[in-house]
């Protein structure tokens, strides 16, 4: 008996070793590789361009690592940068982009999960034809509705100011938040909605109470979506303001195509890539806060 | 049926449509106070939809909804003096289990001591005293249904819905809270309408029972009157476990003929004569004798043996009689083997007639 269940062990016995170079492995990591390349290459040159001094940016190898590291670029970018008479770099239009960025993602957000609440948990009458109309919305584009809009934004004398933009921003994110805030809401379990309707909870308190704390993460989704959405915004930033409310991208623009002077490379590559810190923090940090928010959220049954 | 005096609930005419399908149809019950009311029925017949209406959940299309003598057809769900228990659960997943107990009664502004005393109570009660400060999602299935139940009994209301609060339990555990829940009815007395389709729940917890289907009560019994007087073939059907046998043949006189024989339904409690006709006779699994016991019965057949079930405390045979297959229980040490064969025999009290195309009780 011994001897037979011995013969049985010989075969092949616990954990399956992994090969590490199959082919499939190979294919998975070159393609990885390639692709990981082809972004990285273009912010290596701007980190490595921003680096270094006009001299050697003037010898044009755009690949070679600074040899005398500078954040002059840097500074100049930030503080003292022209943009036709008034030189004070890039500083301005960063706190006209948080002065316009904040109000837009807090109202929209406030906004478009109350409505989406409404539409997914209180089936009120024309809710569809609401529905509808809004998803017509998220697909027209933009373009269609900027003469209105200008017109609008005059009738209401808040034409060129920032709270114009504000006031646009927040309009034209509605239908896409909306349309992911019900169907988020309509996804959590409708069950919970009666209960809460049994203990006499209102509109209001179910949204506030039972609600808002169950959808960290959907926030979390829609604030990133709003926040890199305009931050990057160039259009309405143009028509809709006067140049002293332009926000960073918008100026970014215009010291990167001044036409005075030298093109001095580093200065626009540190513009540029100051420009684009505030996404990229707000990916890094509610990245983390996502996968956080959807740990907290999972109620397993 | 007895009229209903001074009905805990009554609902009168209710009709409930979705668009333009019609889920439950000029509808009528009245259930008296403390009385358990089970609704069991197949899924998609409407239960947990009138229910919903119950609770005032959902608008109904036209009738009328009345609660402890007060015409609640308009009210919202927290002014109707109702509780609910629903399938999921549905505790709020953020809040510890005594603010889940004490949600209701927050919003509804009930003073702090009074709160604390309520949801001691109801704690005892249920024996959730240990979990109060704990988070829905660190109890087990069994803990939270009972912090559901928690949920609608510190708020004293009069009624209690159940939505198939014990489907999402598993075998053990759904048999030890149902004798709780008998328990808690026969402490408090409430009124509690209890949705299902397990018929074990409800032969063992109802008053009386509603079998519903497409959107009808088809009869309003007690259990033992729905299992021994079923009022129409597909009641017989839903109720019991193996289902009823059914013999097709014709009526008339006193005598039942079918391919399988001759039976004299002498004995059949019938009200007044059975018009002649074809019909149905059927007759449960539990009610056929066989063996030496079946030599005395009036009926008598001879069939083969087909399958056996040994189930333990009873033994489940299938059999064939002239091409017709029929469910037997047997005693527990009762011998059968397939290709055997087997006399089975029943009393013509123990049957069940109905129309052949009314399907209506004969
Ligand atoms: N919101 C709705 N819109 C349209 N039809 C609905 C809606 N809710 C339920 N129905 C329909 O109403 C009928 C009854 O549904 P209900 O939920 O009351 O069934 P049930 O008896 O509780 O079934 P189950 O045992 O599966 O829970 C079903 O046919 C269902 O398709
Ligand atoms: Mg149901």
């Amino acid at each position: 008996m011994t001897e037979v269940s011995h013969m049985h062990l010989d075969g092949p016995r616990g954990k399956k070793p992994k090969k590490r170079l199959s082919p499939t492995n190979i294919m998975i990591y070159s393609t990885l590789f390639v692709v990981a390349a082809y972004y990285l290459l273009p912010l290596y040159v701007m980190v490595a361009t921003s680096l270094k001094g006009m001299p050697e940016v003037r010898l044009g190898n755009i690949f070679s690592p600074p040899v005398d590291v500078t954040f002059d670029p840097w500074v100049k970018a930030w503080a003292e940068a022209c943009t036709g008479i008034n030189c004070e770099g890039l500083s301005r239009g960063f706190w006209n982009s948080v002065r316009i960025t904040v109000p837009s993602v807090i109202a929209s957000i406030a906004i478009a999960s109350v409505n989406g609440y409404a539409l997914a948990n209180w089936r009120f009458k024309g809710a569809d034809v609401f529905f509808t109309i809004l998803i017509f919305g998220a697909f027209i584009p933009y373009q269609v509705m900027i003469y209105p809009m200008v017109i609008l934004l005059r009738e209401l004398g808040l034409y060129g100011s920032l709270w114009g933009l504000v006031l646009v921003h927040s309009v034209f994110g509605m239908p896409i938040l909306t349309l992911l805030f019900r169907n988020y809401f309509t996804s959590l379990p409708e069950e919970l909605f009666k209960a809460a309707r049994v203990d006499g909870a209102g509109f209001w308190r179910i949204y506030l109470q039972i609600m808002l704390p169950m959808s960290l993460p959907i926030f979390v989704v829609a604030m990133i979506l709003q926040v890199t959405g305009i931050w990057n915004d160039f259009l309405f930033g143009v028509i809709f303001t006067k140049p002293e409310f332009y926000p960073m991208t918008v100026q970014l623009n215009n010291i990167v195509n001044a036409v005075q002077g030298v093109k001095e490379y580093n200065v626009n590559m540190a513009a540029t890539l100051l420009t684009g810190l505030v996404p990229l923090t707000i990916y890094f940090i509610s990245g983390k806060l996502f996968v956080r928010g959807i740990a907290a959220g999972a109620v397993k049954g | 049926m007895d009229q209903i005096v001074d009905p805990s609930i009554s609902i009168k005419h209710l009709d409930l449509s979705f668009g333009v399908v019609n889920v439950l149809k000029d509808l009528n019950l009245d259930v008296a106070k403390g009385e358990f009311l089970v609704l069991l029925g197949s899924s998609g017949c409407g239960k947990s939809t009138l229910l919903n209406c119950i609770a005032g959940l959902l608008d109904i299309t036209d009738g009328q909804i009345h609660i402890g003598g007060r015409n609640v057809t308009w009210a919202e769900p927290a002014e109707r003096g109702i509780g609910m228990v629903f399938q999921s659960y549905a505790l709020y997943p953020q809040m510890t289990v005594e603010g889940n107990l004490t949600f209701g009664l927050r919003n509804a502004r009930v003073p702090k001591e009074h709160i604390r005393e309520k949801v001691a109570k109801a704690a005892k009660t249920l024996q959730i005293e240990p979990l109060l400060k704990r988070k829905p999602a660190a109890l087990s299935g069994g803990q939270r249904q009972r912090v559901a139940i928690g949920r609608a009994l510190v708020r004293d209301v009069d009624v209690f819905l159940f939505d198939e609060p014990l489907s999402n339990l598993d075998a053990k555990l759904r048999a030890d809270l149902r004798v709780e829940i008998k328990q808690l009815h026969q402490t408090l007395g409430n009124t509690m309408i209890y949705v299902t389709h397990d018929q074990i729940e409800a032969m063992t917890l109802a008053d009386r029972i509603a079998i519903m289907r497409g959107g009808k009560i088809l009869q309003l019994d007690s259990p033992n009157e729905i299992y021994n007087r079923p009022s129409c073939k597909y009641v017989a059907e839903f109720i019991g476990s193996p289902t009823m046998n059914f013999f097709e043949g014709t009526v008339s006189g006193r005598t039942f003929a079918c391919p399988q024989g001759a039976f004299s339904i002498d004995g059949y409690p019938s009200q007044g004569d059975i018009a002649p006709g074809s019909a149905w006779l059927g007759i449960r699994p539990e009610h056929i004798a066989t063996g030496p016991d079946a030599a005395d019965m009036p009926i008598r057949l001879t069939c083969d043996v087909e399958l056996v079930e040994p189930l333990g405390s009873d033994t489940l045979v299938r059999v064939t009689a002239h091409c017709q297959q029929l469910w037997v229980r047997m005693d527990g040490q009762a011998q059968a083997l397939p290709g055997s064969q087997l006399a089975i025999g029943f009393q013509p009290s123990l049957i069940n007639l109905f129309d052949k195309t009314t399907e209506a009780r004969l």
